[in-house]
């Protein structure tokens, strides 16, 4: 188990540079920080402000340059705040963090209990039901759910009932001088979380429904139930450590998506995220901002699909030997 | 009570509702397996072995309609639930499968499955059920058992996972074990162990067996009774030396005239076969459900008219045939070259 684990950190090396490189090149190739200075009227400006950013080398040249920074963690400074964009992005990063974290919790809890339910009690009311509900969802962008889930959760019950402050609050993840996890953060997370967490649910519930369905139909179910065990056991120790595996698939292929939702959740509730930064990075054109949040994000993305790879060996013994 | 038979069958029907009509899976049938004795149900595939065996049980999907009796030991199992049945289940009447692996849950090893069988229907120490484990693979005649129990079922080859099978099966000495085509997914040789295990474990545990095959060789050194089973009715029914040597039924002669034989010269010679394809169990044949195929049928009156019932033709031989008496004498050989003619 523990080489199965190393071979995946050592694969997701290769991985990672070379992601890196092209996001490198996408980013030099749509983005042109001497814009700005084409108004100048100093013909020099433009030529000086490239060679001060290194533009005037060859792009692997610059690359190679630039990585050599980013490994010793020096990612720059920021067009826009002046700032080091390392500590832009720890910092946004402590918020994401816990927006992926509850959100990923949140739908594998939801999005399973509801699978599971449905595979069990195939065709009934509630199955119907939540079938419907996960169109519903699918159905649903997130900015407009987070809007809608604004108006009908937070200011609309505050105008109605004339409180004083509404029960889910819209803005950050903590009120004005609060911190840690305590009631006034789980309050502030309510709304972010249930946008950013909508569509995911509603996929990953329609995948655990189909998967359970799929693996309670199998022989060693029958097997099961032949020598004795009770159904709750066959369904939760039989069938879902099964059932789990094509789910997690799924889940790591999503964590993209995830990471796109965050950006406009942010947005809508003023959260100062990776997805704000990347969202006012893009609108001043703050290149070397957008270079290390591009690959910081691959980063988690590959460390999300190596817990993926990890989580497959847990469940299925099969894997750990290829 | 205790003149009660182990198991009693009787008139069990189990139909399933498809989208092209009902299907009738089994057909009425009744039996019984005594104490200590040995059953075997032979017939092709589709003619309602199993579904037989998993009807007792209970574990037939819940759509399905089984009517009629299966009593086990006096007691009606047909419209029992699933909580009345689970202390059934592994505990008196084992099953063993026909691909052990599929039926062996892939994501946790053999031992943990064997002693997950014991746990269910018995308080026991974990020590003591590990140990009952390893004795157990023992029994069945795996190598190193103490290793193989921590093995996953994908770690095992075909011959020993279907003996991990059999030994989870005998985990708790059941009454009565089910193998249902043990054999058929394994190579010759392997069948030939397989069911060498079996012998020895029926000698052993004097448990009943009931052996549901399509392979007429394979019950025929282990079994003491045979029914033959075709479009989900018993056609034939009786001790084994009597269907073997005296068969009553033309679909039970001519599985026998279908075997290859060693001892006879058979070389350049095409072997028997039953012509024409088994019967659709939605829309089955009128009266004897053989007749379409049967060489002997006289048409229409009886055969495609009345159905044949299931009668005695000599103490404890049972037949379904309106011209079973003019069997009477006829082998497998003679009507191989009848067929050859």
């Amino acid at each position: 188990m523990l080489t199965y684990v190393a071979r995946r950190v050592l694969y997701s090396i290769p991985v990672l540079l070379v992601a890196s490189f092209l996001l490198f090149v996408f980013v030099r190739a749509t983005f042109d920080p001497t814009v700005k200075l084409r108004a100048s009227r100093d013909p020099q400006a433009v030529q000086r402000e490239r060679e001060r950013l290194g533009l005037d080398k060859p792009v692997p040249e610059q690359f190679v340059k630039w990585l050599g920074d980013f490994v010793q963690g020096d990612f720059g400074h920021s067009e826009r705040t002046r700032e080091s964009v390392s500590t832009m992005i720890v910092r946004a990063l402590g918020y994401t963090v816990q927006l992926i974290f509850w959100g990923v919790v949140v739908s594998a809890i939801i999005a399973i209990a509801i699978g599971v339910y449905s595979a069990s009690r195939q065709y009934s009311k509630l199955d119907y039901t939540f079938t419907g509900l996960a169109f519903l969802g699918l159905a649903m962008p997130p900015f407009w759910f987070g809007l809608l889930a604004m108006q009908l959760l937070s200011s609309g019950p505050k105008q109605w009932f004339g409180l004083s402050e509404p029960i889910f609050p819209t803005i950050g993840l903590h009120s004005p001088g609060e911190s840690g996890i305590n009631l006034d953060y789980l309050r502030h997370l309510v709304l972010p979380v249930m946008t950013l967490t909508v569509q995911i649910i509603a996929s990953w519930s329609r995948y655990q429904r189909a998967s359970m369905l799929d693996v309670m139909s199998s022989d060693y179910i029958r097997t099961a139930r032949a020598k004795g065990v009770p159904q709750r056991r066959v369904v939760f120790k039989h069938g879902l450590r099964n059932a789990l595996i094509p789910l997690v698939t799924v889940m790591s292929l999503d964590i993209g998506a995830v990471f796109g939702g965050l950006i406009i959740t942010e947005k809508i509730f003023s959260v100062p995220g990776m997805g704000r930064l990347f969202f006012d990075s893009l609108l001043y054109g703050d290149i070397i901002t957008l270079e290390a949040w591009f690959v910081v994000s691959a980063l988690f993305i590959i460390l999300f699909n190596l817990i993926a790879d990890v989580l497959y060996g847990v469940l299925d013994p099969r894997v750990r030997l290829a | 009570m205790s003149d009660a038979p182990l198991l009693e069958v009787d008139d069990l029907r189990v139909e399933f509702t498809t989208d092209d009509g009902i299907v009738t899976a089994v057909d009425g049938i009744s039996f019984t397996v005594e104490d200590h004795e040995v059953l075997g149900v032979v017939g092709e595939s589709g003619s309602g072995k199993t579904v037989t065996a998993l009807a007792i049980l209970g574990l037939l999907p819940k759509k399905t309609t089984v009517t009629g009796s299966a009593k086990w030991r006096g007691r009606e199992l047909i419209g029992l639930g699933d909580k009345e049945l689970q202390p059934l289940r592994g505990e008196e009447i084992a099953i063993v499968f026909q691909d052990a692996l599929a039926s062996f849950n892939p994501v946790f090893t053999i031992g943990s499955q064997i002693g997950e069988a014991i746990e269910v229907h018995h308080e026991i120490a974990s020590k003591d059920r590990d140990e009952r484990v390893v004795e157990l693979l023992d029994l069945v005649g795996i190598p190193n058992p103490r290793q193989r129990a921590d093995q996953y079922p994908h770690e095992f080859s075909g011959g020993m996972r279907q003996r991990a099978m059999i030994a989870m099966a005998l985990a708790n000495d059941p009454a009565l074990l089910i193998a249902d085509e043990p054999t058929t997914a394994l190579d010759v040789t392997l069948q030939a162990q397989v069911l060498e295990v079996l012998e020895r474990i029926q000698a052993r545990t004097r448990s009943s067996i009931m052996l549901i095959t399509h392979d007429l060789g394979v019950v025929a050194g282990i079994a003491d009774r045979i029914a033959v089973m075709y479009a989900g009715r018993h056609i034939e029914t009786g001790p084994v030396d009597q269907i073997f040597y005296e068969p009553r039924h033309p679909y039970t002669l001519g599985l026998l005239a279908s075997l290859p034989r060693l001892d006879r010269k058979t070389h350049g010679q095409k072997l028997y076969r039953i012509t024409g394809q088994p019967p659709s169990l939605i829309e089955r044949p009128p009266g004897c459900t053989f007749h379409p195929r049967c060489e002997f049928a006289r048409l229409p009156e009886p055969c495609a008219t009345v159905v044949p019932a299931l009668e005695e033709v000599d103490p404890s031989h049972r037949a379904a045939c309106h011209f079973s008496e003019g069997l009477v004498g006829l082998t497998p050989e003679r009507l191989r070259e009848g067929q050859r003619a």
